[in-house]
């Protein structure tokens, strides 16, 4: 057990409490960015000037119009713009364009000193296009060559044998869709100038940072002159880690310029038409089993589509590319990857970033060709799970593979799945109209940042001479109970009860240079940086109590409020022995901070062990399909999943159970329509608001939800024994998928393939109904082909340039990704 | 080719126009509390009076003002958030006369002799109301964002049951409902949770519909 992962007797770490700011959540009283507009004197409004073109070239734009509109007060245009024209790290993101790339691309902003003058006066603004031609589907863009960005290239072993030697060939393609985040709190920043010329932005951002960063850059200020605070969010998911910093950026623009505070929150349908989603997929693959079923080689071809710009769609790929194996060894792989460059919004982090897509590939490549193999799925995944001394394509080992058949028999006992699966023979059976299927799919998740860099954290912690403790790390809270691990942490580590720390919002002045709260590694990092500062200040107080004590300072304990001696004995209160430090000229603050370590990755040949550890689940889930409709119910859901030695297992099943819902409204509801037509509608964003864009709700719930995490699950390279858990079960739902699949295919005769599109809406899940039982390919779909040749992934040019971010080329501020 | 002022799709007028009413006194009314008295006045409107967490209030705001942004632009009650400011999230839930409405949809014109209650009209951290507490007890929320709402919601909803209103999945429209999860998943599933923290939700509600003696 290392010194980072040892508990000691009696850890608040562990302990079921509720979130930190339980209270004021049920009472209406935690302030969340755009609350503080209210308490913010006279503060000014923005609104956008949305393009109402995909693409098109402004050839006029006129803000003087705005200007004779009652209420406005400014229009910001490029011209204000003293420092960098552009909202991202890759400068390619202008933030006022010359160029609409999207349909709904803000070109100016007016600021109002209320919202409708605001808006009144962004109808006023005069603007020519010349429209230009689009790219709208990814398929557009394939066909025009219209990539940007690296092409990563993985491969391992002898593809060409792999295939020359196997048993069974298949190959087909998939085209799946991406993912709205539906923060339920929009994007929104409040920016005000203090009277020595300080820019404050309050955001709500996943990245301080990086916001801090853009805004700096736009207004050409060095980094001391910008401080950005997020006191929480109303939902993150990764689409406010790269997105907020133009929406602060044009706030701490207009404050700049009037000297007021602006307020820019986007209503809904402006967040669903600007902001980023996740990356929808095109793959091509072939892949080859031996006789038994036994993977033994996949030859794939990725193209995400990227939206208008490079964003974090490298970073995104290269995880897609990690993660295409799942919880599977492949002996020979060969995987290439490349980023569509279309006229859409540009496409972003989305919990999971990169690995559900990479491993919904290979779950949809084995749910086709299980009844091709005459295999059950359940048998023919668990055949082909990691054991001990494998290493991924990536070549990196994979520690801990039991754990995914510790999981996978868990699930099987605790869900009872032999005898659900014989009463739903039975069901099927005696059913003509409607069938049941029960599905488990595995997950295996690599935890850290895929770029080395970014495993980084710092803390800061205060202890005041009454003995209460004020702590601040560098992630920031959106729900995912962070803010509540890390006071725990803090708790366990001073040895003292919860109620003495508290926690102040997350500030670029308090801890600088942090790294995005995303990749799911909050915890892992900022629960290092805690934890070191906390030692700190606890090593220091040690020699203290040493004194005090009449002990070996290595024999001080320090416990639940009080400082003793180990094994017992006459104890000192914290605050006392506080008080007395402070007298003694003792240092009651310490910075802490963090690096992961064991961490290398070199991103150009796609090798290296970029992950400290993974994160294991496995999920089995049933339902019942109608066969008119395709209408389907969830009855059930069992889940295990591994998050270490949990920090804080409230949080964690609530993590647990809000991915999986998240994960199977991307599956199975939530479907983004772009107008693909010749219309001048064209590239417009079709779902553009909670009615038309279905978003998980009660209904939609599995009728029985189980969910347990696993036990003795110590993980010994992170905080306290614990593992992340953010993103990991998200991808549980690929069981809900495949469940479907196997519904529709029961209509069928037995070894019935059925291409089922994604998501798998009732109307999809319909059409792959129509094929179960005889009818055409369902629409949008490829068949998959058995035999050579098949289906021939397309091979990157020789000009594709290797996926090389930015960020590793010194010179260039940018991340590489989670 | 020219587009003066032409946005991206046809949008409704924007929320909050607090420009077209004045203000009792000077500026906001800051913190608000159950038990407040509050007067807003406009020159050009007839004013509406109504009960808001218990106290009377009238107020004189343009016609098109709803009472969303009535409370978190004019009275800073910004307890109820903003979702989807279109009635498809459930967000911005609140009570009127012991009914849930949206307050995205309502306009202050409505609210004559109404009464009002918003989470601020609940509970307090320091005296939460039962159903509060059994949303901390339950963990029934995650960033937060929904939560006012959906304690509204569950509030209205619990009367509604108690009313005999019936429901999508009611056995038959003239029975007394039950109080299965199936019927309050159904009557709940206005109110949406992005961050899924529907299990502790149903929790929470059921604990405190138990405990309450309610209908279960």
């Amino acid at each position: 057990m290392s010194a980072l992962s040892e508990r000691p007797a009696n850890p608040v770490v562990g302990q079921e409490i509720p979130h930190e700011a339980a209270s004021l959540h049920v009472t209406g009283e935690a302030l969340y960015t755009d609350d503080l507009a209210v308490r913010t004197h006279g503060i000014l409004h923005a609104h956008p000037v949305q393009a109402p073109h995909a693409h098109a070239r402004i050839t006029r734009l006129d803000p003087s119009p705005a200007l004779e509109v009652p209420g406005v007060v400014r229009v910001l245009t490029a011209e204000d713009v003293p420092g960098v024209n552009d909202a991202g790290v890759k400068h390619d993101e202008p933030l006022f364009p010359s160029e609409v790339m999207f349909f709904g691309h803000a070109v100016c902003w007016v600021l109002g000193e209320t919202l409708e003058a605001a808006r009144l006066g962004s109808l006023a603004v005069e603007v020519d296009y010349e429209p230009l031609p689009s790219l709208v589907t990814v398929h557009e863009a394939i066909e025009a060559g219209s990539f940007q960005g690296g092409q990563p290239h993985m491969e391992r072993g002898d593809i060409e044998a792999g295939f020359a030697g196997a048993a069974h060939v298949y190959s087909g393609e998939f085209e799946f869709a991406g993912q709205e985040h539906f923060y339920l709190e929009t994007h929104c920043s409040i920016a005000l100038v203090d009277e020595n010329g300080q820019i404050f932005v309050q955001s709500s951002t996943q990245h301080p940072t990086e916001t801090q960063d853009i805004v700096a850059h736009v207004l050409g200020l060095p980094s001391h002159a910008v401080t950005v605070q997020c006191l929480r969010m109303g939902g993150g998911f990764g689409g406010k880690e790269m997105q907020p910093h133009g929406y602060a950026a044009i706030a701490a623009l207009g404050s700049t310029l009037t000297g007021r505070p602006v307020r820019l929150r986007l209503n809904r349908t402006q967040d669903m038409t600007m902001s980023g989603k996740r990356h929808g997929f095109h793959a091509q693959w072939r892949v080859a089993f031996d006789d038994t079923g036994r993977l033994q080689a996949l030859d794939a071809t990725l193209t995400s589509d990227g939206g208008w710009s490079l964003d974090l769609s490298e970073p995104v790929l290269a995880r897609a590319l990690c993660h295409i194996d799942n919880a599977y060894w492949i002996p020979n792989v060969r995987v290439n990857g490349r980023i569509a460059k279309t006229h859409k919004t540009s496409q972003t982090a989305f919990r999971g970033f990169g690995g559900p897509q990479g491993m919904l590939v290979i779950e949809d490549i084995l749910g086709r060709c299980a009844p091709q193999l005459g295999i059950d799925p359940i048998e023919l995944r668990s055949r082909n799970f990691y054991v001990d001394g494998q290493s991924t394509p990536y070549g990196q080992p994979v520690r801990h593979p039991e754990r995914v058949a510790i999981c996978w028999e868990q699930v099987l006992t605790t869900g009872d799945v032999a005898t659900r699966k014989a009463d739903i023979a039975a069901y099927n059976a005696s059913h003509e109209h409607s069938k049941r299927a029960l599905a488990m799919t595995p997950v295996k998740f690599g935890i850290s940042f895929n770029f080395t860099s970014f495993n980084q954290a710092g803390a800061l912690v205060h202890v005041y001479k009454d003995g209460s403790v004020l702590i601040t790390h560098g992630g920031t809270e959106m729900g995912q109970g962070l803010h509540t691990k890390m006071l725990q942490v803090a708790a366990t580590t001073l040895g003292v009860p919860l109620s003495t720390v508290r926690l102040a919002p997350t500030r670029t002045d308090k801890v600088p240079n942090t790294s995005a709260t995303a990749a799911s590694s909050g915890a892992d990092l900022n629960g290092g940086a805690v934890k070191d500062a906390c030692e700190q200040i606890i090593e220091r107080l040690r020699a203290v109590a040493a004194g005090r004590l009449g002990v070996h300072p290595a024999d001080v304990r320090f416990s639940d409020g009080h400082v003793g001696k180990v094994g017992g004995g006459a104890t000192v209160p914290w605050a006392d022995l506080v008080n007395q430090a402070y007298f003694q000229r003792i240092q009651l603050w310490a910075a802490g901070f963090y690096r992961t370590e064991g961490l290398h990755w070199d991103s150009s040949a796609m090798h290296g062990s970029p992950f400290k550890y993974f994160s294991y689940g496995v999920a089995a889930s049933e339902v019942e399909v109608d066969e008119f409709t395709g209408a389907y119910r969830l009855r059930q859901v069992d889940i295990v999943h591994d998050v270490g030695d949990s920090l804080s297992p409230l949080v964690d099943i609530g993590q647990v159970e809000g991915a999986f819902v998240q994960g199977a409204g991307w599956l199975t509801l939530e479907d983004l329509r772009w107008d693909e037509s010749d219309r001048p509608s064209r590239g417009r964003l079709a779902t553009q608001a909670a009615s038309t864009y279905k978003l998980p709700s009660f209904s939609e719930m599995p009728e029985v939800f189980n969910v347990a995490l696993l036990e003795r699950a110590h993980e010994d390279g992170a905080v306290y024994g614990s593992k992340a858990v953010g993103e990991p079960p998200l991808m549980l739902a690929f069981s809900v998928r495949e469940a479907l699949r196997e519904a529709a295919a029961a209509f069928g005769p037995a070894g019935t393939s059925v291409d089922l599109a994604s998501p798998a809406t009732p109307e999809a899940v319909f059409w792959a109904v129509q094929e179960a039982r005889g009818g055409a390919e369902p629409p949008h779909m490829t068949a998959m082909v058995e035999g050579a040749p098949g289906v021939v992934p397309d091979q990157p040019g020789a000009d594709a340039a290797p996926l090389r971010p930015r960020s590793e080329q010194a010179a260039q501020p940018a991340r590489a990704g989670t | 080719m020219r587009e003066a002022g032409k946005g991206a799709g046809a949008e409704p007028r924007e929320d909050d126009v607090p420009d077209l009413a004045t203000l009792s006194g000077a500026g906001l009314v800051s913190g608000l509390r159950k038990g407040d008295a509050v007067t807003v006045q406009s020159r050009t409107t007839p004013a509406v009076s109504f009960t808001l967490n218990g106290a009377p209030i009238e107020v004189a705001v343009e016609a098109g003002v709803s009472l969303l942004d009535l409370l978190r632009e004019r009275l800073d009650l910004t307890g109820t958030k903003k979702g989807c400011n279109q009635g498809a999230c459930g967000v911005c839930t609140v009570l009127v006369d012991g009914r849930r409405v949206l307050g995205c949809l309502t306009l202050v014109a409505q609210l004559d002799a109404r009464e009002v209650t918003t989470i601020e009209g609940v509970g307090t951290p320091e005296q939460p109301h039962d159903l509060q507490r059994a949303f901390i007890g339950a963990d029934g929320f995650q960033c937060g964002y929904c939560t006012s709402g959906q304690i509204c919601s569950a509030l209205g909803m619990l009367r509604e049951l108690a009313d005999g209103v019936p429901s999508a999945v009611a056995e038959h429209v003239a029975a007394q409902p039950g109080s299965s999860e199936l019927e309050m998943r159904e009557r709940m599933s206005g109110n949406l949770c992005r961050c899924g923290a529907y299990n502790g939700i149903v929790d929470a509600i059921a604990a405190y519909a138990d405990a309450a003696g309610g209908h279960r």
